[in-house]
């Protein structure tokens, strides 16, 4: 298993230790908002657990990906706010 | 779109203490058995991060003996339909898995209750127990100030998880009355081990404020929260945070049950004293059918699994084990029941659905869950219902509404059921040692 995986998160390089989920990649990365609500509000994960569907962001141009189940692995690419 | 097909003759939904537990013991009184779970590691709520970090020698040795028992584990599987009587149908990353079984144990466990409060939407105001799931999964803590409230004996466990990576605590504001608390701790002598614990993390915590008769009244921030209004019901003050992570306790994951047809009462699954439910060949156990914690998971998960292994003199004699844990969940439930003035937080513009962006006004005059999706969409978005139906059902006492599947939305692929290709099952993702 490697031990650091390369991705990048709006467009911006970064490498994380192995087992680290797109969820916490982008708290890495030093975002907070990781989509807009119905009404254009800033939004981030809540349950960290797959339930509220409130990490939804996009992997690799797949929209609506839940950062908080998903590991990350090399290539990635990941975009937040859309 | 891929589609594998797999039989065994049990089939354990859920990998935490009482999945593990049940799938084990029944493999290895032989027949085939098998472990799905939504997420790609064993272990659960509870021993979440242990498979890849060993820390707990209970959950090694449990994950230790399932991994030896022959059952067989299917991960990142997520059950979310039941087409036919002994048939699951699971959305995998390698496709749609259609799994027959001949008896189905349950455990899917709990998720946290989160209730309505203004600014509770603000990115940076977290689930304490999602919190510290996704800082094992690498979330930055270190040096942040958290806030952690709400209520139950969650708050303790999980501040003392989070300062252990470097998080900054300046309070745990407990819900709960400490008249109450204080009866509860006096009645821990019966659990040893829970004592024990107790005392370890109370040691640790030193100089962690613990506080109760405490809540947040609302969250603040641009963007994202910056701090947050505590109230004793009295007076009001302001608390500086980078996190605050707030749940209320914990709500049972019933979907699955009661799709199957399973019968509740009282909000939990109805077993009898071998953890069958009300549907023949369908058992369930740990926080499903109680919140108990995860000894009371364990042993039930035993009692299931010997049960469905046809060793019912094996599961009697776990019977007595069974009913301390059951009184020590009875007595948690009574100590950190939520206060009426919780009901009163969520204000008219306060959003009650986040998925729809749903406010507190537009619902608080229908009748129930059913009137309120057709008048305002609250409850129809991604997460069906599950954030908001067990915060309606405490601010307006609206029992959850029927459930079809899926039980969460899937991709399109996986819901066609026309005749796909097999596909060789040595593709799905086993658990990563
Ligand atoms: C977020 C959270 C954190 C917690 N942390 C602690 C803690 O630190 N200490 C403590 O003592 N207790 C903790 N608890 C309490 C904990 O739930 C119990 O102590 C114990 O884990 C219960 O065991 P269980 O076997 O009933 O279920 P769980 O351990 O909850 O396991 C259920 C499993 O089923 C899976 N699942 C659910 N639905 C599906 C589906 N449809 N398809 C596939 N898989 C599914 C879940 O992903 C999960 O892995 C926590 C609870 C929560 C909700
Ligand atoms: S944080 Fe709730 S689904 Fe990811």
């Amino acid at each position: 298993m490697p031990e650091r995986v390369e991705l990048s998160v709006n467009g911006r390089a970064l490498s994380v230790p192995w087992g680290t989920t797109v969820a916490a990649a982008v708290a890495l990365a030093g975002e907070t908002r990781f989509r807009r609500s119905v009404h254009g509000d800033a939004r981030g994960p809540l349950c960290g657990m797959g339930i509220c569907f409130e990490c939804r962001l996009t992997i690799n141009d797949e929209p609506h990906a839940r950062s908080c189940l998903i590991l990350c692995a090399d290539g990635m690419e990941v975009r937040t706010d859309e | 779109m891929n589609s594998a097909r797999l039989s065994f003759d049990l089939v354990v939904v859920g990998a935490g203490p009482g999945g593990l537990a049940a799938a084990s013991v029944a493999a290895e009184r032989g027949g085939s058995v098998a472990l799905l779970d939504n997420s790609p590691w064993l272990g659960g709520q509870i021993w979440r991060g242990e498979q890849a970090r060993p820390a707990v020698p209970r959950a090694r040795q449990w994950i230790e003996r399932f991994l030896a028992s022959g059952a067989r584990a299917v991960m990142q599987a997520s059950v979310f339909a039941s087409p036919d009587r002994g048939v699951l149908l699971a959305e995998t990353p390698a496709g749609r898995l259609t799994v027959r079984f001949k008896q189905l144990i349950l455990a899917t466990g709990a998720r946290e209750l989160f209730l309505p409060f203004p600014g509770w939407t603000l990115p940076g105001v977290v689930g304490p127990g999602g919190l510290e799931a996704m800082v094992k999964a690498g979330w930055p803590v270190a040096g942040r100030r958290v806030v952690v409230a709400g209520s139950g004996p969650l708050l303790v466990a999980v501040a003392d998880g989070l300062r252990r990576y470097g998080a900054r605590i300046p309070l745990i504001a407990e819900q709960a009355p400490q008249v109450r608390l204080a009866r509860f701790a006096t009645g821990l002598w019966r659990y040893p081990e829970k004592l024990s614990q107790a005392v370890a993390m109370k040691a640790r915590l030193l100089g962690i404020p613990y506080r109760a008769g405490i809540w947040p009244r609302r969250a603040e921030g641009r963007e994202r929260v910056e701090r947050v209004v505590l109230t004793d019901g009295k007076r009001s003050w302001t608390v500086e945070c980078d996190l605050l992570a707030c749940g209320w306790n914990l709500v049972p994951n019933t979907e699955l049950p009661r799709l199957l047809g399973c019968a509740l009462a009282g909000g939990f699954v109805r077993v009898d004293e071998f953890q069958r439910s009300s549907v023949a060949g369908v058992f369930c156990v740990g926080e499903l059918t109680a919140i108990a914690g995860g000894d009371a998971a364990l042993v039930q998960g035993q009692i299931a699994g010997l049960s469905a292994a046809g060793a019912a003199g094996a599961a009697r004699e776990l019977f007595a084990e069974r009913w301390r844990w059951h009184r020590f969940g009875a007595a948690l439930t009574r100590a950190f029941a939520l206060r009426p003035e919780l009901r009163a937080l969520a204000g008219r513009e306060t959003v009650v659905c986040r998925c729809e962006d749903v406010s507190r006004e537009a619902v608080e005059r229908c009748r129930d869950a059913r009137e309120a999706k057709l008048h305002s969409r609250c409850g129809m978005g991604p997460c069906q219902g599950r954030i908001c139906g067990a915060a309606t059902q405490f601010l307006f006492g609206w029992e959850s509404d029927s459930i079809r599947p899926p039980v969460f939305p899937v991709r399109v692929e996986s819901l066609l059921t026309a005749s796909e290709h097999s596909k060789p099952v040595s593709n799905l993702s086993d658990p990563t040692p």
